[in-house]
């Protein structure tokens, strides 16, 4: 049976709810009560990683879990561009409605209006206290702040360090966590992958996790589980996500009944270096930044073939200026990966590839002169030359939409509890924020609102109000989970058959590109189920795996990831194929205006989908969590 | 092209391992030298042996978990790089190319080209932080940066911890890694609290951790794929000084 979900969204103003929520919460008195409580983290990122320092620092006994072999090396370390704020610093009219307003408008009204303007409140605290554990900032020369503007807003709210902010507040987030590792509260579990969630009591109440060198399975109990896991979308194989993202924690926990949301919105990110070759493992992005001053054009003739510098000026199309006056270049991600394919689809493309557009800073360079655009761009014009041999200052660079960041996620609620009582989820991994498309410079701001502002008191509050019964590892809970781990990789170890788990993730990736990626259509939807299922079945009937699961495994550890993004592949596609509408990163084709714009569907889709796991082979069941927008006018989204 | 390999295996716990040759044909110029490596292992599963192990993940240069000596340099001899960043136009049909793990004595090997740069997490959290509680940070602006001071942090501050310093240096030092996070911070006013504090525990860890001592080589500037400047070693040795005579 479908339920509508409560989001437990606090009452009175807008404005007021986070602060007034804050003080109806209860709290856990410092000192030993606070240390009496264990909670675990998974994930070191800017949200589990602020959340394991931040708990920490309260005080709490933290448990903290990461793949990498450092916490330092979590993906949010390559994000590029940069973090919004609502600080209103460059006097262009920001405010914490505006950034509200703007992430709503980009989220194509598929977002929650309570988070997102939680989000925007908490923005500017972000910003200050980054600068106070001396993450280096881009600054002017009188010494303030320095700015620059990101897709689908007017006004320039973006702080950055160089191309590499994610890597300066990451290490901003591993320095307070290396405080607490070293004052004792944070207890860090590197190289440790979570592979299930155990439940005392309706509670989430431990993790089953492999210590990747050794393969040993170790189980781990705490009062509250908090997964910060990050995204899904290396199911499209090739992505620009870092080759160990998975979103195994999190599929994990769906199956033990934490409800999935939104799946089928994914981020096709506009600027990323086409693809290369079929030997490729992944893709790299190029920082939406370079929309501020680089210009987009394909050829005005189709099939033209020659190099971009013998194309003169009149025979360029600067499609996203034509189409979108009044934003340009600066539209939104969803609205410029798709501009970019119906162009490649009538055959006007860079000459590189069928799949290819011009990235241009020609007049950029002409127009400040190539310091001060090697000063802004420099990094990421060397990577890009890095990897296909061209220098940007000489030739405008090629890019083509890449799979990104995923908005969908674990079902939360504003607390972001799951359905699972205990088990919280916050930034990627969950989907509350960013509706339907995210905007630039907005993963960090969620990634460090949940890690430092929200998970804190909302794990606090939940701890101060529960009623635990202790548990220990030895209890039959944590040994059924442990044995369920282990019969999965003895599965997976003994069917011996012949084709590698690269080769089975590039035909997943291909359905998913193909059938549930820019694009996407009834037929294509329901073929790409079909043919999910089979490659499951090859999955399981016919994969080669060398080496033991008591080993440093890298081939096991990917397996054992593979399949589960064998069955969120298929949940994607259903959750896509429900959709009937188009909206953000999802576009179906049957839904789309004259001039081939997303056409909504607010009467029948203006819903949050959350799917419940039902068994093994059983088709998942849908519920739903109603949206409405009491602060804001529902519109058409226009960028024109 | 075709590409012949000297990889050095090394099994979990063994005290010893020795170089094993392989050939990798129809290599793209396109590909990233991982990806070559990701070819060869899926021709070795294939035949039911067991794959190369190595640390890799974001494969775009910045998270500075991939690292292995190729052809006698850390990160290979392309400056300023990571080994995910090689590409294999780089070499020509035929070469031989020779592959193995960081070598120091802080970083014990784990299995193939694994390394354990654990030494690395536990010199940084004797001080490599701001002592700041979230949620009583004054606004952002409240103190001026001269930009100059920003972007000299932000040199320092662009090290990804890949441990290609140690791994370079004859002596096994980490001086490089430890002075570009001193030296990130001795350019703001947010760290100057702790300054002190900071330069003796960091260089006393480092120490304790077993990493060589710094004899102006340079060889970790030659090498580091985020060109920090060896001036920061300098640096931090004036840091610590004065820190050591204020005790």
């Amino acid at each position: 049976m479908s339920k509508i979900l409560d989001a437990k969204i606090p009452g009175g103003p807008l404005a007021d709810k986070w602060d007034k929520h804050m003080i109806d919460n209860k709290l856990v008195a410092p000192g030993g009560n606070r240390r009496k409580f264990r909670i675990i983290v998974v994930g070191t990122g800017l949200a589990g990683g602020g959340a394991a320092a931040t708990l920490g620092e309260l005080g709490y006994n933290v448990l903290n879990f990461c793949i990498q072999d450092t916490p330092r090396r979590a993906h949010s370390v390559a994000a590029q561009g940069g973090i919004n704020a609502a600080k209103n610093y460059q006097n262009d009219g920001d405010s914490v409605y505006r950034l509200f307003y703007d992430t709503i408008k980009g989220g194509d009204y598929r977002s929650r209006e309570a988070n997102v303007y939680r989000l925007a409140q908490l923005s500017t605290h972000i910003i200050d206290q980054s600068v106070a554990m001396g993450v280096p900032f881009a600054r002017e020369y009188g010494g303030t702040l320095a700015n620059r503007s990101f897709g689908g807003v007017q006004v320039s709210r973006t702080f950055y360090a160089r191309g590499q902010t994610g890597q300066q507040l990451l290490l901003g987030v591993y320095s307070a966590l290396s405080r607490q590792i070293d004052a004792g509260t944070v207890k860090m579990f590197p190289r440790h992958e979570m592979l299930d969630l155990v439940i005392v009591d309706g509670k989430a109440r431990g993790i089953i996790a492999r210590e990747l060198i050794t393969g040993e399975i170790k189980r781990y109990e705490a009062d509250a589980v908090v997964l910060a896991t990050g995204g899904y979308s290396p199911v499209f194989y090739l992505s620009t996500n870092a080759v160990n993202s998975n979103a195994t924690a999190a599929w994990r926990a769906h199956k033990r009944g934490a409800f999935f949301s939104n799946p089928c919105y994914t981020q096709i990110h506009p600027t990323a270096v086409p693809q290369m070759g079929d030997y490729q493992s992944k893709l790299t992005l190029m920082s939406e930044s370079l929309r501020n001053d680089g210009r987009v054009w394909v050829p005005k003739k189709a099939g033209d073939t020659r190099r971009p510098n013998e194309i003169p000026e009149n025979e360029r199309d600067y499609y996203l200026e034509r189409r979108y006056p009044a934003f340009g270049n600066l539209v939104p991600r969803d609205i410029a990966s798709r501009a970019a394919k119906v162009e490649c689809d009538q055959g006007k493309h860079a000459y590189y590839s069928d799949f290819s557009v011009y990235l241009d800073f020609s007049e950029a360079i002409g127009r400040l002169g190539k310091d001060v655009v090697g000063d802004r761009y420099g990094n990421l014009f060397d990577m890009y030359r890095e990897i296909t041999g061209d220098s940007p200052y000489e030739t405008p660079m090629m890019i083509y939409p890449a799979p990104h960041y995923t908005m969908g996620g674990l079902w939360v609620d504003y607390n972001l509890q799951s359905t699972i009582e205990g088990l919280f989820v916050a930034g990627e991994a969950n989907f509350s924020d960013h509706g339907a498309n995210r905007l630039g410079a907005s993963a960090l701001m969620q990634g460090l609102a949940d890690g430092y502002f929200v998970v804190p008191r909302v794990v606090a509050s939940y701890l101060a109000g529960a009623d635990l019964k202790a548990v220990t590892t030895e209890t039959e809970e944590f040994k059924a989970v442990e044995n369920d781990v282990r019969s999965h990789y003895d599965r997976l170890l003994n069917i011996k058959g012949s084709r590698t788990v690269r080769d089975i993730h590039w035909d997943l990736g291909r359905i998913m590109w193909d059938k549930v990626g820019m694009a996407r259509n009834k037929d294509g939807l329901n073929e790409a189920i079909g043919k999910i299922k089979e490659l499951q079945k090859a999955f399981w009937q016919d994969l080669a795996l060398t080496g033991s699961a008591d080993d440093l495994n890298k081939q096991l550890e990917q397996a054992n990831r593979l399949g589960d993004y064998l069955e969120l592949g298929e949940l994607m596609a259903r959750d896509a194929l429900m959709r009937e509408e188009s909206c953000g990163g999802h576009f179906r084709e049957e839904h789309q205006s004259e001039t081939g714009e997303a056409k909504r569907d607010d009467e029948n889709f203006m819903f949050v989908s959350a799917w419940e796991h039902q068994g093994e082979g059983q088709e998942p069941v849908m519920h739903k969590e109603d949206l409405s927008y009491e602060n804001i006018e529902v519109k058409t989204r226009s960028y024109k | 092209m075709t590409i012949h390999l000297k990889i050095w295996r090394q099994a979990r716990g063994a005290k010893d391992g020795k170089f094993h040759d392989y050939t990798v044909e129809n290599v793209a110029a396109e590909m990233s030298f991982l990806e070559m490596l990701d070819i060869l292992n899926e021709q070795l599963v294939k035949k039911g042996e067991e794959a190369i192990e190595f640390d890799n993940d974001c494969r775009e240069g910045i998270c500075g978990t991939c690292g292995m000596v190729v052809d006698g340099v850390a990160h290979g001899t392309h400056a300023g790089c990571t080994t995910c960043e090689i590409r294999m136009r780089s070499y020509k049909d035929g070469d031989t190319i020779t592959v193995e793990p960081f070598r120091a004595s802080a970083f014990p090997i784990i299995k193939d080209l694994v390394v354990d740069r654990s030494a690395f997490d536990r010199i940084q959290a004797k001080g490599g932080y701001v002592s700041t509680n979230v949620g009583s940070a004054p606004d952002g602006n409240a103190q001026l940066i001269p930009k100059s001071d920003a972007d000299n942090a932000m040199d320092a501050a662009t090290c990804i911890g890949c441990g290609a310093c140690v791994a370079a240096c004859p002596n096994g030092s980490a001086s490089l890694f430890v002075s570009a996070k001193i030296s990130q911070f001795s350019w703001l006013p947010q760290g100057d609290a702790e300054r002190t504090r900071r330069a003796l525990r960091m260089v006393e860890q480092m120490d304790s951790e077993g990493f060589g001592d710094c004899s102006n080589h340079g060889e970790c500037e030659a090498v580091c794929p985020k060109e920090i400047s060896i001036q920061n070693i300098a640096r931090m040795r004036r840091e610590f000084v004065k820190a050591a005579f204020k005790g």
